[in-house]
């Protein structure tokens, strides 16, 4: 779908290692029932897509983008030699280097390329407490903020006048002096920009209105303002929040359950929202996790996995299924786990040059089959 | 007291500790440098007794290890001890010998090896790398439990050479070959753990250094120009004798306690920064046969260590834990420490987790627009905080000084916060901002509240300006 505006990624990552084979389900494979006795999900409650895979009984909102055709579902995502480390795995994912460890993340080196000269500094904004290290790459600003309602420099100085008079102080506190070294020149470019990002971003809460009613989740909160920040138009291109808790080793038929219902119901409200203010047509949403989960249960959930799979969504998707799901036939498993079908980087490749168009090669360093869903 | 033995005192304390009050720094004046030196590095207070931690936490006591307990436990000995050099120490080898629970999925053996980091870390230095060793957590991690004698591992023996003891090279000349790599490895073939770690979270047990003997390859090896039927203690031997080792220890005391060094992986090719200071603490700890305690006397009571002032960027630790103890109010370890705990890690720096076995990039590299406003904010909120015990003790102190100019409010604030020194500039402009408000009284009731309001928010300008962020 043709739009003149600047595309835009928004990053959701699920952290802790996303279930695989209960988040879209080789329901016809008498396997899937061998191998998971204990967290099988109810044959009659999977959200059938096709003769072979479901979507998980959460996932309704999912199923029902998917069968609008704006969901592409990658199948069997991974890397050679997968790490069973959640955050060396991670790392790889940020990275974009399964070898040696790398300091530059992905998104950090696309920001760079989108916006080379730093004419914007809210070009990618984060949310979360901590810095993802896809965005971290020395000298790129990255927006960093745990809540859109209260972010800022100094919130916690009260009156709103008094504040602004304490930042005035600061502005001229970080402002070059003449004869400074390069680290504090370097400390002062930095505070002014935290500062500026800052400022950019307190409009977003500000000129929002919507009928949208987002659930009372962390996912739906950090989603909404994203598209805060999105509809304020203020040239961001690249968001990125996350998700926490998919390491379901324990109790995993209801943890994993409310994982999906509270993300599904959170996008859906998400697009909801986008489109309300004819603002989706240049958003692409993108999902990812470390790595998927073990083959077999281990009685109340599963163990650190392999091969996952990944969701594309939006108006631009070509919607379907992308790659193969992997065999789940015990001589075709890695120590127990399904063997990625499919090297992230590619589908990294796709994103970076049909959607964001920038060139790939440098920063997942190398060509990679890229699944076609744009 | 004279300004000048304050100021030197407040150095002191921030690098060989976390920073002091104005209490402590003026009781430790008054008993002398040199005798301060000389008891941070023979502490005589009691270590933090760690039950205090598990009583109200047991669900971080052994077997059991809470994952989302993370290092607290290591962080409330660093917020309470009163054997601050001792602490730092440990923060410093943490940083050198650095080992994450990205991979090692086992808090409780990441703060079991802080805790032998402690233990050893003031010691000697040969002592402590057998330690590390032997260490089930750096074993795990550098893959050691899978050298064999019939098949080599070299993460261990190259990351020995490399990060721990020689560096690659210095003055752009390598100081080993990979053939001291492979039979450095070789010495510590059969140098494995008891137990395999296990899959779950819950009910571990400690993991155990263990020598298998028929897993030792106990052949000749050449190693550094010495030949021998060496074993893993004498490849340490070897090491610690070698000049190479002594310039790179020194050089990473030099870029931890002194000033900010260009980053480790370019100090093959990069002299240091101050090529006499980095050679005498080398000197001291080659004399003292590398003991800890000796080399750190020396460094401290070094002319460029005190000329060294607001010469480093302060870690993320540094950071939290000194303001932490600064402000005062969190001896007790209450239920928020665990969240408490992770704002190191919002400012780039998780504690047991770095990035990778090489540790963090330090100096400036902690800084990016989001970690500095976490920083900014941390410190205005902790500064501004008027009921801190820490925080009424200084407005207490401002207030014994009777009314205050605006010139004389900022550089009392200054002085107490530090002493800080801030570029010319900056201190007009604080000055501009307290003369919005006039001169400082305490005469009523009124008065004293409302200048008790000022310096809370003095003090949280003077947290967001960039000399702030130097230690």
């Amino acid at each position: 779908m043709a739009t003149t505006k600047p595309p835009v990624l928004v990053v959701l990552q699920l952290s802790g290692g996303n279930d695989y084979m209960n988040t879209v389900v080789p329901y016809k494979d008498p396997l899937y029932w061998d191998y998971r006795p204990r967290v099988a999900l109810p044959e009659d409650q999977i959200l059938l897509l096709d003769n072979d895979v479901g979507l998980h009984p959460s996932m309704g909102p999912i199923r029902d983008m998917y069968n609008q055709g704006k969901v592409a579902i990658i199948h069997g995502v991974g890397y050679p030699n997968s790490v069973r480390s959640h955050f060396r795995s991670m790392d790889i994912w940020h990275t974009c280097e399964p070898e040696k460890t790398g300091t530059e993340g992905w998104l950090g080196l696309a920001t760079r390329e989108l916006d080379p000269h730093k004419d914007n500094i809210v070009t990618a904004v984060s949310f979360g407490p901590s810095m993802f290290r896809a965005l971290v790459v020395p000298g790129v600003p990255v927006a960093c903020v745990d809540d859109l309602d209260t972010y800022g420099l100094l919130t916690g100085i009260s009156p709103a006048q008094q504040r602004s008079k304490i930042l005035e102080r600061f502005a001229q506190n970080y402002s070059p002096v003449i004869g400074t070294d390069e680290v504090m020149k370097y400390l002062g470019q930095t505070g002014l920009e935290a500062m500026e990002g800052a400022d950019i971003l307190k409009v977003a809460p500000q000129k929002y209105s919507s009928t949208v009613q987002y659930p009372n989740t962390s996912i739906a909160k950090k989603l909404k303002g994203i598209a805060q920040v999105h509809f304020a138009d203020l040239g961001s291109r690249v968001f990125y929040c996350d998700h926490l808790g998919f390491d379901t080793h324990a109790n995993q038929v209801g943890v994993h359950a409310t994982l999906w219902t509270d993300v599904s119901t959170a996008i859906e409200a998400f697009f909801a929202d986008l489109r309300e203010h004819n603002a989706a047509d240049n958003v692409l949403m993108f999902l990812f996790t470390e790595f998927g989960r073990r083959v077999r249960d281990n009685g109340s959930g599963t163990d650190h996995g392999a091969g996952g799979v990944s969701f594309v969504i939006g108006d631009a998707v070509q919607g379907g299924q992308y790659g193969e799901y992997p065999s789940r036939k015990a001589e075709d498993l890695t120590q127990g786990d399904l063997a990625p079908s499919l090297d992230f980087r590619g589908l990294y490749s796709t994103i970076l040059e049909d959607w964001l168009h920038v060139d790939a090669k440098p920063i997942v360093k190398g060509s990679f089959e890229k699944p076609r869903f744009l | 007291m004279a300004s000048e033995d304050i100021a030197l005192m407040a150095h002191l304390m921030r690098r060989a500790g976390f920073g002091a009050s104005r209490e402590e720094l003026e009781a430790r004046a008054a008993r002398g440098y040199e005798a301060t030196v000389e008891e941070l590095v023979n502490p005589t207070a009691e270590p933090v007794d760690r039950h205090d931690f598990y009583r109200y936490h047991p669900g971080f006591w052994k077997p059991i290890t809470s994952p989302g307990m993370g290092g607290s436990a290591w962080f409330h000995t660093m917020l309470t001890t009163q054997r601050p050099l001792e602490e730092k120490m440990v923060l410093f080898w943490h940083q050198v010998f650095a080992t994450g629970q990205s991979k090692i999925d086992n808090w409780h053996e990441l703060i079991n090896q802080a805790d032998m980091l402690r233990d050893k870390g003031m010691g000697n230095y040969r002592d402590l790398l057998v330690a590390l060793a032997k260490n089930p957590a750096m074993i795990y991690w550098l893959d050691n439990c899978d050298n064999h004698g019939h098949a080599v591992n070299e993460n261990w023996g190259r990351e020995l050479l490399e990060l721990f003891s020689l560096g690659v090279g210095m003055d752009g000349h390598p100081n080993y070959t990979e053939t001291d790599v492979r039979e450095a490895s070789r010495a510590f073939t059969g140098w494995t753990i008891a137990q395999a770690p296990p899959r779950g979270y819950y009910n571990r047990w400690d993991w155990e250094f263990e020598y298998l003997e028929e897993d030792h390859d106990d052949g000749e090896k050449t190693f550094l120009g010495h030949t021998g039927n060496f074993d893993g203690e004498d490849i340490i031997d070897i090491i610690v004798q070698q000049p190479s080792c002594h310039r790179f220890i020194a050089r990473h005391l030099y870029n931890f306690f002194v000033a900010d060094e260009a980053q480790v992986p370019a100090w093959m090719t990069t002299p240091p920064r101050d090529p006499e200071a980095v050679d005498t603490i080398a000197r001291a700890f080659a004399d003292s046969h590398y003991d800890m305690r000796s080399t750190l006397r020396v460094l401290f009571n070094s002319d460029f260590f005190k000329n060294a002032r607001f010469a480093k960027i302060k870690s993320p630790a540094e950071v939290v834990v000194g303001l932490m103890r600064l402000a005062g109010g969190f001896e007790f370890p209450g239920p928020g420490i665990g969240n408490l705990s992770k704002n190191p890690t919002y400012m780039g720096q998780e504690l047991l987790n770095p990035p990778s076995v090489e540790g963090w990039h330090t100096g400036a590299e902690w800084i990016n627009s989001g970690t500095l406003m976490k920083r900014i904010n941390f410190a205005a909120g902790l500064l501004g905080d008027t009921n801190r015990p820490g925080i009424r003790a200084l407005i207490n102190r401002l207030k014994a000084q009777g009314d205050l100019s605006p010139e004389g409010f900022v550089d009392s604030c200054l002085d107490l916060i530090g002493p800080l020194q801030v570029e010319p500039e900056v201190r007009q402009n604080l000055v501009a901002h307290a003369k919005d408000a006039g001169v400082l009284r305490w005469g009523t009731e009124q008065e004293a509240s409302t200048s008790s309001a000022r310096v809370g928010e003095m003090l949280q300008l003077i947290a967001s300006v960039r000399e702030f962020q130097y230690a």
